[in-house]
Protein backbone atom coordinates (compact mmCIF):
# COMPACT_ATOMS: atom_id res chain seq x y z
CA UNK A 1 0.00 0.00 0.00
CA UNK A 2 1.04 3.42 -0.88
CA UNK A 3 0.25 6.74 0.88
CA UNK A 4 0.50 10.45 0.09
CA UNK A 5 0.16 13.53 2.06
CA UNK A 6 -0.71 16.85 0.77
CA UNK A 7 0.84 19.52 2.97
CA UNK A 8 1.22 23.37 2.44
CA UNK A 9 2.74 24.55 5.32
CA UNK A 10 0.64 28.16 4.78
CA UNK A 11 -2.88 27.45 4.86
CA UNK A 12 -5.71 28.17 1.94
CA UNK A 13 -2.96 27.29 -0.53
CA UNK A 14 -5.21 24.48 -2.07
CA UNK A 15 -4.69 21.55 -0.26
CA UNK A 16 -7.96 20.34 -0.27
CA UNK A 17 -8.70 21.35 -3.81
CA UNK A 18 -5.98 19.28 -4.84
CA UNK A 19 -7.19 16.21 -3.01
CA UNK A 20 -10.59 16.60 -3.98
CA UNK A 21 -9.21 16.41 -7.82
CA UNK A 22 -7.40 13.48 -6.40
CA UNK A 23 -10.40 11.89 -5.34
CA UNK A 24 -12.45 12.26 -8.60
CA UNK A 25 -9.88 11.30 -10.76
CA UNK A 26 -7.37 8.58 -9.44
CA UNK A 27 -8.94 4.87 -9.22
CA UNK A 28 -8.18 2.19 -6.53
CA UNK A 29 -7.85 4.23 -3.68
CA UNK A 30 -8.91 5.60 -0.01
CA UNK A 31 -8.85 9.28 0.88
CA UNK A 32 -8.73 10.58 4.82
CA UNK A 33 -8.81 14.36 5.60
CA UNK A 34 -6.17 14.45 8.33
CA UNK A 35 -7.18 18.55 9.02
CA UNK A 36 -9.16 17.73 11.84
CA UNK A 37 -9.25 21.52 13.48
CA UNK A 38 -11.43 22.44 10.16
CA UNK A 39 -12.17 19.61 7.95
CA UNK A 40 -13.26 20.69 4.25
CA UNK A 41 -12.85 18.34 2.06
CA UNK A 42 -16.02 16.14 2.74
CA UNK A 43 -17.68 19.50 1.30
CA UNK A 44 -16.29 19.01 -2.15
CA UNK A 45 -17.09 14.99 -2.11
CA UNK A 46 -20.14 14.52 -3.37
CA UNK A 47 -22.37 10.97 -2.80
CA UNK A 48 -20.49 10.39 0.66
CA UNK A 49 -23.10 7.81 2.55
CA UNK A 50 -21.79 7.68 6.53
CA UNK A 51 -21.01 4.18 7.19
CA UNK A 52 -20.03 4.64 10.68
CA UNK A 53 -19.48 7.65 13.68
CA UNK A 54 -17.57 7.11 16.84
CA UNK A 55 -16.31 9.31 19.89
CA UNK A 56 -12.53 9.50 20.19
CA UNK A 57 -11.23 9.56 23.53
CA UNK A 58 -7.92 10.97 23.10
CA UNK A 59 -5.94 12.27 26.37
CA UNK A 60 -7.23 11.41 29.49
CA UNK A 61 -8.19 13.91 32.50
CA UNK A 62 -8.17 14.42 36.16
CA UNK A 63 -11.03 14.47 38.25
CA UNK A 64 -10.94 14.78 41.92
CA UNK A 65 -13.44 13.46 44.05
CA UNK A 66 -14.10 16.08 47.17
CA UNK A 67 -15.37 13.58 49.47
CA UNK A 68 -11.89 11.73 49.27
CA UNK A 69 -9.86 15.05 48.61
CA UNK A 70 -8.09 15.85 52.08
CA UNK A 71 -7.07 19.63 50.84
CA UNK A 72 -3.42 19.20 50.80
CA UNK A 73 -2.36 20.95 48.10
CA UNK A 74 0.09 18.05 46.90
CA UNK A 75 -1.90 18.35 43.11
CA UNK A 76 -1.59 21.86 42.64
CA UNK A 77 1.75 22.12 43.54
CA UNK A 78 3.22 19.60 41.02
CA UNK A 79 0.68 20.28 38.35
CA UNK A 80 3.18 21.72 35.39
CA UNK A 81 -0.02 23.08 33.85
CA UNK A 82 -1.39 25.44 36.17
CA UNK A 83 -4.87 22.99 35.97
CA UNK A 84 -5.54 22.87 39.62
CA UNK A 85 -7.01 25.09 41.59
CA UNK A 86 -9.21 25.21 44.81
CA UNK A 87 -9.26 21.25 44.73
CA UNK A 88 -10.53 21.51 41.56
CA UNK A 89 -9.25 20.60 37.81
CA UNK A 90 -10.10 22.96 34.64
CA UNK A 91 -10.84 19.97 32.40
CA UNK A 92 -9.03 22.20 29.41
CA UNK A 93 -5.58 23.34 31.34
CA UNK A 94 -5.46 19.49 32.22
CA UNK A 95 -2.83 17.44 29.64
CA UNK A 96 -4.04 14.14 31.24
CA UNK A 97 0.06 13.55 32.35
CA UNK A 98 -1.89 11.39 35.91
CA UNK A 99 1.25 13.38 37.90
CA UNK A 100 -1.64 15.06 40.35
CA UNK A 101 -3.27 11.18 40.46
CA UNK A 102 0.50 9.55 41.20
CA UNK A 103 1.76 11.38 43.91
CA UNK A 104 -1.59 12.10 45.81
CA UNK A 105 -1.19 10.67 49.19
CA UNK A 106 -4.79 9.73 49.24
CA UNK A 107 -4.02 7.44 46.20
CA UNK A 108 -1.05 6.72 47.57
CA UNK A 109 -2.31 5.39 50.54
CA UNK A 110 -4.99 2.94 48.56
CA UNK A 111 -7.75 5.23 48.15
CA UNK A 112 -8.69 7.20 45.49
CA UNK A 113 -9.40 11.26 45.78
CA UNK A 114 -7.96 11.50 41.77
CA UNK A 115 -8.99 9.47 39.14
CA UNK A 116 -8.05 9.76 35.76
CA UNK A 117 -11.17 9.71 33.77
CA UNK A 118 -11.67 9.36 29.79
CA UNK A 119 -12.28 12.64 28.13
CA UNK A 120 -14.44 12.42 24.21
CA UNK A 121 -11.76 14.93 22.39
CA UNK A 122 -13.38 14.17 18.83
CA UNK A 123 -16.04 12.35 16.71
CA UNK A 124 -14.55 10.11 14.12
CA UNK A 125 -16.82 9.67 11.01
CA UNK A 126 -16.07 7.00 8.40
CA UNK A 127 -17.78 7.58 5.13
CA UNK A 128 -18.03 5.25 1.37
CA UNK A 129 -17.65 7.58 -1.75
CA UNK A 130 -18.30 5.20 -4.64
CA UNK A 131 -17.35 2.01 -2.78
CA UNK A 132 -14.19 3.60 -1.67
CA UNK A 133 -13.68 5.04 1.59
CA UNK A 134 -13.27 7.92 3.40
CA UNK A 135 -11.71 8.84 6.81
CA UNK A 136 -12.15 11.85 8.59
CA UNK A 137 -12.97 13.55 11.94
CA UNK A 138 -13.91 16.94 13.81
CA UNK A 139 -11.92 17.76 16.68
CA UNK A 140 -14.22 19.03 20.28
CA UNK A 141 -14.44 22.28 20.51
CA UNK A 142 -11.72 23.71 23.20
CA UNK A 143 -9.03 19.84 22.79
CA UNK A 144 -6.13 19.61 21.94
CA UNK A 145 -5.53 16.67 21.16
CA UNK A 146 -5.40 17.01 17.22
CA UNK A 147 -2.38 14.44 16.62
CA UNK A 148 -4.06 11.92 18.43
CA UNK A 149 -6.78 12.40 16.34
CA UNK A 150 -5.09 12.56 12.78
CA UNK A 151 -3.79 9.04 13.90
CA UNK A 152 -7.17 7.93 14.55
CA UNK A 153 -8.33 9.16 11.39
CA UNK A 154 -5.64 7.18 9.60
CA UNK A 155 -5.65 3.99 11.75
CA UNK A 156 -9.42 3.37 11.19
CA UNK A 157 -9.26 3.77 7.25
CA UNK A 158 -6.18 1.32 7.37
CA UNK A 159 -8.21 -0.75 8.46
CA UNK A 160 -10.69 -1.11 6.00
CA UNK A 161 -8.51 -1.52 2.93
CA UNK A 162 -6.35 -3.97 1.07
CA UNK A 163 -2.64 -3.11 0.14
CA UNK A 164 -3.99 -2.73 -2.98
CA UNK A 165 -5.63 0.76 -2.76
CA UNK A 166 -3.63 4.06 -2.89
CA UNK A 167 -3.98 6.59 0.25
CA UNK A 168 -4.90 10.28 -0.35
CA UNK A 169 -4.52 12.53 2.97
CA UNK A 170 -5.22 15.91 2.78
CA UNK A 171 -3.27 17.25 6.14
CA UNK A 172 -3.29 20.43 7.99
CA UNK A 173 -1.62 23.82 7.69
CA UNK A 174 1.37 24.18 9.75
CA UNK A 175 4.11 22.25 10.59
CA UNK A 176 3.18 20.87 14.50
CA UNK A 177 1.89 17.72 15.87
CA UNK A 178 -1.42 17.25 13.52
CA UNK A 179 0.90 17.87 10.62
CA UNK A 180 3.80 15.23 11.67
CA UNK A 181 1.33 12.39 12.72
CA UNK A 182 0.06 13.11 9.07
CA UNK A 183 3.25 12.37 7.46
CA UNK A 184 4.61 9.12 9.45
CA UNK A 185 4.26 6.47 7.61
CA UNK A 186 3.68 8.41 4.15
CA UNK A 187 5.62 7.34 0.95
CA UNK A 188 5.36 10.61 -0.46
CA UNK A 189 4.65 14.48 0.42
CA UNK A 190 3.02 16.79 -2.21
CA UNK A 191 3.37 20.44 -0.78
CA UNK A 192 0.94 22.84 -2.09
CA UNK A 193 2.23 26.35 -2.36
CA UNK A 194 1.09 29.68 -3.46
CA UNK A 195 3.80 32.42 -4.86
CA UNK A 196 3.27 34.95 -1.96
CA UNK A 197 6.37 35.32 0.33
CA UNK A 198 4.41 33.94 3.62
CA UNK A 199 3.95 30.64 0.72
CA UNK A 200 7.10 30.40 0.39
CA UNK A 201 8.54 31.74 4.19
CA UNK A 202 6.38 28.82 5.27
CA UNK A 203 7.39 26.08 2.36
CA UNK A 204 10.65 26.43 3.59
CA UNK A 205 10.02 25.37 7.02
CA UNK A 206 8.14 22.71 5.65
CA UNK A 207 10.67 21.14 3.64
CA UNK A 208 12.72 21.36 6.83
CA UNK A 209 10.06 19.23 8.54
CA UNK A 210 9.56 16.76 6.49
CA UNK A 211 13.50 16.29 5.86
CA UNK A 212 13.65 14.45 9.17
CA UNK A 213 11.34 11.99 7.91
CA UNK A 214 13.80 11.60 4.64
CA UNK A 215 10.62 11.58 2.18
CA UNK A 216 10.10 12.96 -1.20
CA UNK A 217 8.50 15.72 -2.15
CA UNK A 218 6.74 17.23 -4.76
CA UNK A 219 5.60 20.78 -5.16
CA UNK A 220 2.55 22.30 -7.04
CA UNK A 221 2.38 25.64 -7.52
CA UNK A 222 -1.10 27.25 -7.07
CA UNK A 223 -2.29 30.69 -8.16
CA UNK A 224 1.19 31.04 -9.87
CA UNK A 225 0.45 33.87 -12.59
CA UNK A 226 -1.03 36.27 -9.35
CA UNK A 227 3.25 37.04 -8.82
CA UNK A 228 4.84 35.70 -11.53
CA UNK A 229 8.31 37.06 -9.77
CA UNK A 230 7.63 35.31 -6.62
CA UNK A 231 6.89 31.86 -8.51
CA UNK A 232 10.42 32.04 -9.79
CA UNK A 233 11.44 32.29 -6.16
CA UNK A 234 9.65 29.26 -5.28
CA UNK A 235 10.98 27.44 -8.46
CA UNK A 236 14.38 28.64 -7.54
CA UNK A 237 14.38 27.45 -4.31
CA UNK A 238 12.66 24.11 -5.40
CA UNK A 239 15.48 23.59 -8.00
CA UNK A 240 18.47 24.21 -5.20
CA UNK A 241 16.36 21.78 -2.71
CA UNK A 242 15.97 19.23 -5.94
CA UNK A 243 11.99 19.33 -5.37
CA UNK A 244 10.41 18.17 -8.71
CA UNK A 245 7.78 20.68 -8.84
CA UNK A 246 5.02 18.88 -10.53
CA UNK A 247 2.88 21.79 -12.18
CA UNK A 248 2.03 25.80 -12.17
CA UNK A 249 -1.87 25.96 -11.71
CA UNK A 250 -3.06 29.09 -12.85
CA UNK A 251 -5.77 31.61 -10.59
CA UNK A 252 -8.84 30.73 -11.74
CA UNK A 253 -12.35 32.27 -10.67
CA UNK A 254 -13.99 28.49 -11.25
CA UNK A 255 -12.01 27.06 -8.51
CA UNK A 256 -14.04 29.44 -6.29
CA UNK A 257 -17.25 28.36 -8.35
CA UNK A 258 -16.46 25.01 -7.58
CA UNK A 259 -16.20 24.62 -3.67
CA UNK A 260 -19.24 26.90 -3.89
CA UNK A 261 -21.23 24.62 -5.69
CA UNK A 262 -19.71 21.41 -3.46
CA UNK A 263 -17.74 20.46 -6.59
CA UNK A 264 -14.42 20.03 -7.49
CA UNK A 265 -12.76 22.19 -9.69
CA UNK A 266 -12.35 18.69 -12.22
CA UNK A 267 -15.82 18.29 -12.92
CA UNK A 268 -15.27 21.98 -15.02
CA UNK A 269 -12.74 20.50 -17.34
CA UNK A 270 -12.32 22.66 -19.52
CA UNK A 271 -11.32 25.93 -17.09
CA UNK A 272 -7.73 26.68 -17.10
CA UNK A 273 -7.43 25.47 -12.99
CA UNK A 274 -8.27 21.95 -13.83
CA UNK A 275 -6.28 21.48 -17.09
CA UNK A 276 -3.17 21.74 -15.16
CA UNK A 277 -4.74 19.91 -11.89
CA UNK A 278 -5.61 17.44 -14.41
CA UNK A 279 -1.76 16.87 -15.25
CA UNK A 280 -0.59 17.18 -11.72
CA UNK A 281 -2.93 14.25 -10.80
CA UNK A 282 -1.78 12.14 -13.53
CA UNK A 283 1.86 12.76 -12.53
CA UNK A 284 1.27 11.88 -9.13
CA UNK A 285 -0.53 8.32 -9.94
CA UNK A 286 2.54 8.17 -12.28
CA UNK A 287 5.12 8.65 -9.13
CA UNK A 288 2.98 6.13 -6.85
CA UNK B 1 -7.77 45.49 24.72
CA UNK B 2 -6.15 42.55 23.78
CA UNK B 3 -7.62 41.76 19.99
CA UNK B 4 -7.41 37.82 18.82
CA UNK B 5 -7.78 37.93 15.07
CA UNK B 6 -8.55 34.23 13.97
CA UNK B 7 -10.60 32.03 11.27
CA UNK B 8 -10.49 28.28 11.38
CA UNK B 9 -9.25 28.10 8.18
CA UNK B 10 -5.89 28.86 6.60
CA UNK B 11 -4.92 31.59 3.92
CA UNK B 12 -8.13 33.55 4.74
CA UNK B 13 -6.51 36.16 5.66
CA UNK B 14 -5.54 36.67 9.33
CA UNK B 15 -2.19 38.31 9.08
CA UNK B 16 -3.26 40.54 5.93
CA UNK B 17 -5.75 42.10 8.29
CA UNK B 18 -4.28 41.85 11.35
CA UNK B 19 -0.71 43.47 10.31
CA UNK B 20 -2.36 46.18 8.29
CA UNK B 21 -4.81 46.56 11.57
CA UNK B 22 -1.61 46.87 13.83
CA UNK B 23 0.04 49.45 11.86
CA UNK B 24 -2.31 52.28 12.10
CA UNK B 25 -2.42 51.83 15.97
CA UNK B 26 0.10 53.87 17.42
CA UNK B 27 1.96 51.94 20.35
CA UNK B 28 0.11 48.53 20.01
CA UNK B 29 2.11 45.25 20.35
CA UNK B 30 1.11 42.91 17.57
CA UNK B 31 1.90 39.28 18.66
CA UNK B 32 2.31 36.65 16.10
CA UNK B 33 1.22 33.42 17.91
CA UNK B 34 1.31 30.94 14.51
CA UNK B 35 4.63 29.73 15.56
CA UNK B 36 4.93 27.16 13.28
CA UNK B 37 4.65 29.37 10.31
CA UNK B 38 5.02 32.82 11.80
CA UNK B 39 4.27 35.47 8.12
CA UNK B 40 3.66 38.73 10.39
CA UNK B 41 7.48 40.05 9.84
CA UNK B 42 7.45 39.54 6.09
CA UNK B 43 5.33 42.41 6.43
CA UNK B 44 5.98 44.41 9.43
CA UNK B 45 10.14 43.53 8.82
CA UNK B 46 10.45 45.12 12.61
CA UNK B 47 13.71 46.02 13.37
CA UNK B 48 14.82 42.93 16.27
CA UNK B 49 15.73 44.02 19.28
CA UNK B 50 15.74 41.02 21.31
CA UNK B 51 15.86 36.88 20.45
CA UNK B 52 15.12 34.86 24.04
CA UNK B 53 15.12 31.44 23.78
CA UNK B 54 11.83 29.12 24.52
CA UNK B 55 12.70 26.45 26.70
CA UNK B 56 10.93 22.92 28.01
CA UNK B 57 11.75 21.11 30.77
CA UNK B 58 12.42 17.43 29.69
CA UNK B 59 13.69 14.51 31.69
CA UNK B 60 17.55 13.61 30.62
CA UNK B 61 18.15 10.05 31.15
CA UNK B 62 21.24 9.04 33.28
CA UNK B 63 21.78 5.55 32.26
CA UNK B 64 24.52 4.52 34.80
CA UNK B 65 21.96 4.98 37.26
CA UNK B 66 19.04 3.10 35.84
CA UNK B 67 17.60 -0.01 37.73
CA UNK B 68 15.45 -0.71 34.38
CA UNK B 69 12.57 -0.74 36.60
CA UNK B 70 10.79 0.97 33.62
CA UNK B 71 8.07 2.85 36.02
CA UNK B 72 8.49 5.79 34.22
CA UNK B 73 7.73 4.06 31.07
CA UNK B 74 4.87 2.75 32.40
CA UNK B 75 3.67 6.36 33.96
CA UNK B 76 4.40 8.02 30.39
CA UNK B 77 0.97 9.07 28.89
CA UNK B 78 2.75 10.29 25.82
CA UNK B 79 5.39 7.84 25.12
CA UNK B 80 7.88 9.81 25.40
CA UNK B 81 9.97 7.32 27.52
CA UNK B 82 11.04 3.86 25.98
CA UNK B 83 13.27 0.83 27.56
CA UNK B 84 15.70 -0.85 24.63
CA UNK B 85 18.06 -2.02 26.95
CA UNK B 86 18.42 1.79 28.33
CA UNK B 87 16.45 4.02 29.25
CA UNK B 88 15.81 6.41 25.78
CA UNK B 89 13.62 10.13 25.98
CA UNK B 90 11.66 11.02 22.33
CA UNK B 91 12.13 14.73 23.28
CA UNK B 92 9.72 16.21 20.83
CA UNK B 93 6.66 13.89 22.62
CA UNK B 94 7.21 14.92 25.95
CA UNK B 95 4.42 17.19 27.26
CA UNK B 96 7.25 18.50 30.67
CA UNK B 97 4.75 17.49 32.86
CA UNK B 98 7.90 15.74 35.47
CA UNK B 99 6.30 13.02 36.49
CA UNK B 100 9.16 10.77 35.53
CA UNK B 101 12.07 12.10 37.05
CA UNK B 102 9.44 12.77 40.51
CA UNK B 103 8.85 9.22 40.71
CA UNK B 104 12.07 7.91 39.57
CA UNK B 105 13.48 5.25 42.56
CA UNK B 106 17.20 6.06 41.24
CA UNK B 107 17.29 9.48 40.09
CA UNK B 108 18.23 8.21 36.85
CA UNK B 109 16.24 11.23 35.25
CA UNK B 110 16.80 15.21 36.10
CA UNK B 111 15.00 17.46 34.60
CA UNK B 112 16.97 19.58 31.65
CA UNK B 113 16.14 22.83 29.51
CA UNK B 114 15.65 22.04 25.98
CA UNK B 115 15.02 24.73 23.50
CA UNK B 116 12.60 24.26 21.22
CA UNK B 117 12.04 27.69 19.66
CA UNK B 118 12.49 31.73 20.34
CA UNK B 119 10.80 34.92 20.57
CA UNK B 120 12.21 37.75 18.37
CA UNK B 121 11.09 41.48 19.58
CA UNK B 122 11.44 44.15 18.09
CA UNK B 123 9.90 47.44 16.59
CA UNK B 124 8.13 48.82 13.15
CA UNK B 125 8.00 52.70 14.36
CA UNK B 126 6.26 53.12 17.47
CA UNK B 127 4.32 49.30 16.97
CA UNK B 128 6.14 46.36 19.22
CA UNK B 129 6.11 43.25 17.55
CA UNK B 130 7.07 39.93 19.17
CA UNK B 131 7.18 37.28 17.00
CA UNK B 132 7.35 32.94 17.97
CA UNK B 133 9.60 30.32 16.14
CA UNK B 134 9.04 27.05 17.07
CA UNK B 135 11.75 25.00 15.80
CA UNK B 136 10.82 22.86 12.72
CA UNK B 137 10.12 18.72 14.09
CA UNK B 138 8.51 20.50 17.21
CA UNK B 139 5.31 18.94 18.09
CA UNK B 140 4.16 22.10 19.73
CA UNK B 141 4.28 25.32 19.99
CA UNK B 142 1.94 25.92 22.95
CA UNK B 143 5.22 26.81 25.74
CA UNK B 144 5.91 29.30 23.25
CA UNK B 145 2.67 31.05 22.85
CA UNK B 146 2.82 30.92 26.21
CA UNK B 147 5.35 33.05 26.40
CA UNK B 148 4.44 35.63 24.38
CA UNK B 149 1.38 36.06 26.02
CA UNK B 150 3.35 36.45 29.20
CA UNK B 151 3.40 40.09 30.74
CA UNK B 152 1.48 42.06 28.82
CA UNK B 153 0.74 45.91 29.40
CA UNK B 154 -2.98 46.28 30.17
CA UNK B 155 -3.13 49.59 28.63
CA UNK B 156 -2.13 49.12 24.84
CA UNK B 157 -4.01 47.86 22.30
CA UNK B 158 -2.96 43.97 21.53
CA UNK B 159 -2.94 42.54 18.16
CA UNK B 160 -3.03 38.92 18.34
CA UNK B 161 -2.65 36.85 15.21
CA UNK B 162 -3.27 33.31 15.61
CA UNK B 163 -3.12 30.50 14.06
CA UNK B 164 -5.18 28.25 12.04
CA UNK B 165 -7.19 25.62 13.04
CA UNK B 166 -9.06 24.90 16.38
CA UNK B 167 -6.20 22.93 17.66
CA UNK B 168 -4.21 23.55 21.13
CA UNK B 169 -2.27 26.35 19.40
CA UNK B 170 -5.30 28.56 18.97
CA UNK B 171 -6.90 27.78 22.50
CA UNK B 172 -3.67 29.14 23.87
CA UNK B 173 -3.85 32.46 21.62
CA UNK B 174 -7.13 32.82 22.73
CA UNK B 175 -6.50 32.68 26.56
CA UNK B 176 -5.50 36.58 27.00
CA UNK B 177 -8.19 38.16 24.79
CA UNK B 178 -10.99 40.33 25.17
CA UNK B 179 -12.21 40.26 22.12
CA UNK B 180 -12.14 37.99 18.40
CA UNK B 181 -12.15 39.55 15.10
CA UNK B 182 -13.36 36.85 13.02
CA UNK B 183 -11.64 37.03 9.52
CA UNK B 184 -14.02 35.26 7.05
CA UNK B 185 -13.66 34.69 3.17
CA UNK B 186 -17.34 34.36 0.93
CA UNK B 187 -16.66 30.71 -0.04
CA UNK B 188 -18.10 27.56 1.05
CA UNK B 189 -15.12 26.26 2.96
CA UNK B 190 -14.59 29.70 4.48
CA UNK B 191 -18.18 29.64 5.95
CA UNK B 192 -17.53 26.43 7.38
CA UNK B 193 -14.62 27.08 9.18
CA UNK B 194 -16.53 30.69 10.18
CA UNK B 195 -19.75 28.67 11.43
CA UNK B 196 -16.72 26.56 13.76
CA UNK B 197 -14.50 29.44 15.22
CA UNK B 198 -18.18 31.39 16.26
CA UNK B 199 -18.76 27.92 18.00
CA UNK B 200 -15.19 28.01 19.46
CA UNK B 201 -15.46 31.86 20.84
CA UNK B 202 -19.12 31.22 21.93
CA UNK B 203 -17.76 27.81 23.94
CA UNK B 204 -15.18 30.43 25.72
CA UNK B 205 -17.82 33.10 25.98
CA UNK B 206 -15.63 35.61 23.76
CA UNK B 207 -17.47 38.71 22.41
CA UNK B 208 -16.81 38.38 18.75
CA UNK B 209 -16.88 40.45 15.27
CA UNK B 210 -16.58 38.98 11.75
CA UNK B 211 -14.06 40.78 8.91
CA UNK B 212 -14.85 39.56 5.46
CA UNK B 213 -11.98 39.36 3.51
CA UNK B 214 -11.27 38.93 -0.70
CA UNK B 215 -15.07 40.29 -0.21
CA UNK B 216 -17.32 39.55 -3.64
CA UNK B 217 -20.65 39.25 -3.81
CA UNK B 218 -20.34 35.49 -4.56
CA UNK B 219 -21.88 34.06 -1.38
CA UNK B 220 -24.51 35.87 0.40
CA UNK B 221 -24.70 33.07 3.29
CA UNK B 222 -21.56 34.37 5.23
CA UNK B 223 -23.14 37.71 6.08
CA UNK B 224 -26.84 35.88 6.71
CA UNK B 225 -25.08 33.78 8.88
CA UNK B 226 -23.45 36.55 10.53
CA UNK B 227 -26.53 38.48 11.47
CA UNK B 228 -28.49 35.20 12.34
CA UNK B 229 -25.66 34.56 15.03
CA UNK B 230 -25.96 38.29 15.86
CA UNK B 231 -22.27 39.21 15.28
CA UNK B 232 -21.60 41.86 14.06
CA UNK B 233 -19.91 43.14 9.99
CA UNK B 234 -16.65 44.83 11.30
CA UNK B 235 -15.93 45.50 7.88
CA UNK B 236 -15.29 44.49 4.19
CA UNK B 237 -11.89 43.90 2.29
CA UNK B 238 -12.82 43.58 -1.62
CA UNK B 239 -11.27 41.08 -3.22
CA UNK B 240 -8.57 43.39 -5.76
CA UNK B 241 -5.63 41.36 -8.34
CA UNK B 242 -3.44 44.53 -6.91
CA UNK B 243 -4.40 43.41 -2.88
CA UNK B 244 -3.13 40.02 -3.83
CA UNK B 245 -0.03 41.68 -5.59
CA UNK B 246 1.19 43.79 -2.62
CA UNK B 247 0.26 40.97 -0.12
CA UNK B 248 2.75 38.21 -2.38
CA UNK B 249 5.19 40.53 -2.18
CA UNK B 250 5.60 41.20 1.27
CA UNK B 251 4.25 44.65 1.87
CA UNK B 252 1.92 46.34 3.86
CA UNK B 253 -1.24 47.61 1.99
CA UNK B 254 -2.00 50.72 4.23
CA UNK B 255 1.54 51.81 3.27
CA UNK B 256 1.44 51.54 -0.46
CA UNK B 257 -2.23 52.22 -1.30
CA UNK B 258 -4.64 55.56 0.12
CA UNK B 259 -8.07 53.51 -0.35
CA UNK B 260 -6.70 50.74 1.29
CA UNK B 261 -5.27 53.21 4.11
CA UNK B 262 -8.94 54.47 4.64
CA UNK B 263 -10.28 51.24 4.64
CA UNK B 264 -8.56 49.66 7.46
CA UNK B 265 -8.72 53.15 9.63
CA UNK B 266 -12.56 52.97 9.49
CA UNK B 267 -12.22 48.94 10.37
CA UNK B 268 -10.28 49.81 12.99
CA UNK B 269 -12.23 52.67 14.37
CA UNK B 270 -15.55 49.83 13.99
CA UNK B 271 -13.62 47.17 15.85
CA UNK B 272 -12.60 49.57 18.83
CA UNK B 273 -16.15 50.88 19.07
CA UNK B 274 -17.94 47.29 18.57
CA UNK B 275 -14.89 45.63 21.21
CA UNK B 276 -15.37 48.54 23.87
CA UNK B 277 -19.02 47.88 23.79
CA UNK B 278 -19.08 44.07 23.92
CA UNK B 279 -16.83 43.69 25.81
CA UNK B 280 -18.55 46.39 28.73
CA UNK B 281 -22.02 44.09 27.94
CA UNK B 282 -20.69 41.17 28.20
CA UNK B 283 -18.86 42.35 32.05
CA UNK B 284 -21.87 43.37 33.05
CA UNK B 285 -23.71 39.71 32.00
Amino acid sequence: MKQLVILSGKGGTGKTTLAGALVHLLEQKAFADCDVDAPNLHLICNELTEQQSDDYYGFQKAKIDPSQCVQCGKCQELCHFGAIKDFKVNPYECEGCGVCAYFCPVNQAGNSAIQMQEWVSGKTFLSKRQNEWFSHAKLQMGNGASGKLVTQVRKQLLEQITSEELVIIDGSPGIGCPVLASITGVNLVVAVTEPTLSGLHDLERLVQTVAQFKLPIFVCINKYDLNQEVTQLVEEFCAKKQLEVLGKIPYDQTVIQAVNAGASIVQYPASPAAVVIMEICQKIRSLV
Amino acid sequence: MKLAFLSGKGGVGKTLVSTNFARLIPEAIYLDCDVEEPNGAIFLKPQIEQVLEVKVLNPEPLPELCLGCRRCVEFCKFNALAYVGQIMLFAELCHACGGCWKLCPAEALRAKERVIGQLELGRTGELATRTGLMNPGEATGVPIIKQLLHDLPSEKTVVIDCPPGSGCSVLESLKKADFAVLVAEPTAFGLHDLEMVCELVRFYNLPAGVVINKHTEDLAEVEAFCARQQLPILGKIPYQASTAALYGAGKLLVDEDVAAKELFAKIVTTVMEVATDETARHLKR
